[in-house]
């Protein structure tokens, strides 16, 4: 009995067994309530049987692959971000970096005239050193990541815009579709993949994949629970030994990762790059990650609601054009979706954290 | 020592006795001796002594302001002592961190207890040591482990819970209050230090704290226990130590003192039939 060493400890499968049994008792409904997408899967379905019944071509098979499409730009952010969330912090920058990101890929093939895959390279380096930047700041400073995320977008608007004038004399990049490499960067990054006679871009299998790998780290690895624990209880985190910087910096080069692959994807769809856009997408993922569950404290959220949250997003884009409607009104639409899934977030988690 | 040997087969039939006489040959897990900390001209602790032995349990009394955490943040490894000797096991030593402290088998559990209320059960139990298996990118965490050890760790310290996946949130004070202790057992600590885990409780839930407090002791860990509260000190005390605005004025075992005395120290005796004069006279 004196012996506290894990190893040593005997397995008693009686009271594993009696316990599997109390644990039908619990209703498999309210196991399903407990989900953080549940409130956004509703509100899909709701959005989708809606536009199913107002737009006349809103079913058939291109128009929901365009739909597809459109929420797999958003999802690909979407994701990390709802990971950064969940690790209690945001990050401003996030739509603006995706703009750096095809910037400097481009503008260094050009200039060095290098083969576009060191581009793509120096890029994806670039790109996740100012994630890490971003972690550093906000874990050394201390500062709410509100501020420092503020402050790097706002760096990051004027770079975009005055490098890019600075080095091609104009706002935007130039053409670099027939520099080598282009086409097998086009490939991976901005393709087309037709299934049964439908087209489908790439982005929809990076944002699948995102969201698995997503998924995977949140639920099954070591850290993905330090995630949900700096997001849930910072101090608390630090007290078991929880690396929290190791885990806040490694969350924003996440969002690093996903503005590298978007930003890639924007650069060989267009060829060239307008250096002024990108801003005000940073609140398009942020409100993706919420409406599929994240809560904006932090500590609760899961990687596929970000998919539900962006698909809304997708949904009701492409739907208000196929209902021939003014898109003006889309903006409307979001912000009824953002209030309504926040409240019905919570409704359900307070439902489902209610002691019995 | 003899002296404490015969106490502990006479006091409590139940115990077993071979165990506790095998307990008190070792040398104390935490022996402090005249400790004394200061913050700069301030005396927050003078002349301290205090030992912690396997399967026993000290408890330290105080009202608010006596030094009580002081001495915990001395022995958890959060400030170092500025006199006298601090062994652990034998050795003389001033752990640096709490990590260092935890390295040599003292777990502290605080009142604000580190658990993230969000997350299940089984995530805190585990959280920050987290076992793993599967190798290289596909390394991940051994949930059916996890989440079997949580519900049988807690069940050897008699918490029934209904489900390891419920957010620990939801659960008790007092539940969340044995949640803490039993990873600390887990994780192999050899002294449990307790900042009054009874303070913030009802009746009820003290009473199921305590009982847990008694199966770690049971369990041969050496606890130091914590609390202003000299009923729930003495229902589970093998040792008493009193502090008063710092100092140590009262250091007593099981069989030295009676509950009433216990109660009157700690209420500030004399000082409380003073108060007790004067509301009489209020009164009259």
């Amino acid at each position: 009995m004196t012996t506290t060493t894990p190893a040593e400890r005997p397995e008693t499968t009686a009271d594993g067994a009696r316990a599997d049994e109390r644990l039908l008792k619990t209703s498999p409904l309210k196991k399903l309530l407990g989900r953080p997408e549940l409130g956004s899967v509703v509100g899909a379905v709701a959005v989708f049987l809606f536009f199913a019944i107002v737009a006349d071509h809103f079913l058939r098979a291109a128009s929901l692959s365009t739909v597809l499409y459109a929420s797999s730009t958003i999802g690909i952010m979407a994701v990390p971000v709802a990971l950064l969330m969940i690790g209690g912090e945001f990050d401003l920058s996030a739509g603006v970096l995706v703009t750096s990101s095809a910037l400097i890929s481009s503008m260094f093939s050009y200039q060095m005239t290098a083969n576009i895959w060191v581009g793509v390279g120096v890029s994806l380096l670039v790109t996740l050193a100012i994630g890490a930047f971003n972690g550093f700041v906000l874990t050394r400073t201390k500062l709410p990541s509100f501020i420092v995320t503020l402050g790097t977008f706002l760096m990051l608007t004027g770079l975009n815009l005055g490098l890019t004038k600075m080095i091609s004399g104009t706002v935007s990049t130039k053409s670099i579709s027939d520099m080598d490499g282009f086409e097998s960067a086009k490939a991976v990054f901005a393709s087309t993949i037709t299934l049964g006679g439908v087209d489908f871009k790439i982005t929809i299998l990076w944002w699948l994949a995102l969201v698995a790998v997503a998924s995977w780290i949140l639920l099954r690895t070591r850290a993905g629970n330090w995630i949900f624990a700096v997001g849930g209880n910072e101090s608390a985190a630090r007290a078991v030994g929880v690396p929290l910087y190791r885990t806040k910096i490694g969350l924003y080069m996440g969002v690093a990762l996903g503005a590298w692959i978007s930003g890639q994807h924007l650069l060989f769809s267009f060829d060239v790059v307008q250096s002024g856009e990108g801003v005000g997408n940073e609140l398009i993922y942020i409100i993706a990650a919420v409406i599929g569950g994240c809560l904006i404290t932090g500590g609760y959220g899961s990687a596929i609601g970000s998919a539900v949250g962006a698909l809304i997003f997708g949904m009701t884009s492409k739907g208000i054009v196929f209902a021939q409607w003014n898109p003006d009104w889309f903006k409307f639409f979001l912000g009824a979706m953002l209030l309504l899934a926040t409240l019905l977030n919570t409704w359900v988690r307070k439902r489902a954290e209610a002691t019995t | 020592m003899t002296h404490d040997t015969t106490h502990d087969t006479t006091r409590d039939a139940t115990r077993d006795a071979t165990k506790g006489a095998a307990a008190e040959e070792r040398t104390a897990l935490v022996e402090l001796e005249d400790v004394s900390k200061y913050y700069g001209n301030v005396r927050a602790l003078e002349g301290v002594s205090l030992e912690v032995r396997p399967g026993k349990i000290t408890c330290v009394l105080g009202d608010n302001g006596a030094g009580k955490s002081t001495l915990i943040k001395i022995i958890a490894g959060l400030h170092q002592h500025d006199a006298g000797t601090f062994r652990i096991e034998g050795e003389e030593c001033r752990p640096a961190s709490p990590r260092e402290a935890l390295d040599r088998g003292i777990a502290t559990v605080y009142q604000d207890l580190a658990v993230v209320p969000l997350m299940p059960v089984w995530r805190n139990f585990f959280l920050g040591s987290e076992p793993r298996k599967g190798v290289g990118p596909f390394k991940r965490m051994d949930v059916d482990f996890m989440r079997r050890t949580t519900r049988t760790e807690l069940l050897r310290l008699g918490i029934d819970l209904r489900d390891v996946d419920q957010p620990i949130g939801t659960l008790s004070g007092g539940e969340r209050q044995c949640v803490a202790i039993a990873r600390a057992v887990y994780f192999g600590a050899k002294v449990l230090v307790l900042d009054e885990p009874t303070a913030a409780l009802g009746v009820k839930q003290s009473g199921i704290v305590l009982k847990y407090v008694a199966a770690a002791r049971d369990a041969g860990l050496g606890v130091v226990f914590i609390t202003h509260n000299p009923h729930h000190a003495y229902l589970v005390g093998d040792r008493f130590t009193l502090l008063k605005r710092g100092t140590m004025v009262g250091r007593h075992t099981r069989e030295e003192i009676s509950l009433d005395e216990l109660t009157r120290q700690m209420a500030g005796g004399d000082e409380l039939d003073d108060l007790r004069e004067e509301l009489d006279n209020r009164a009259s």
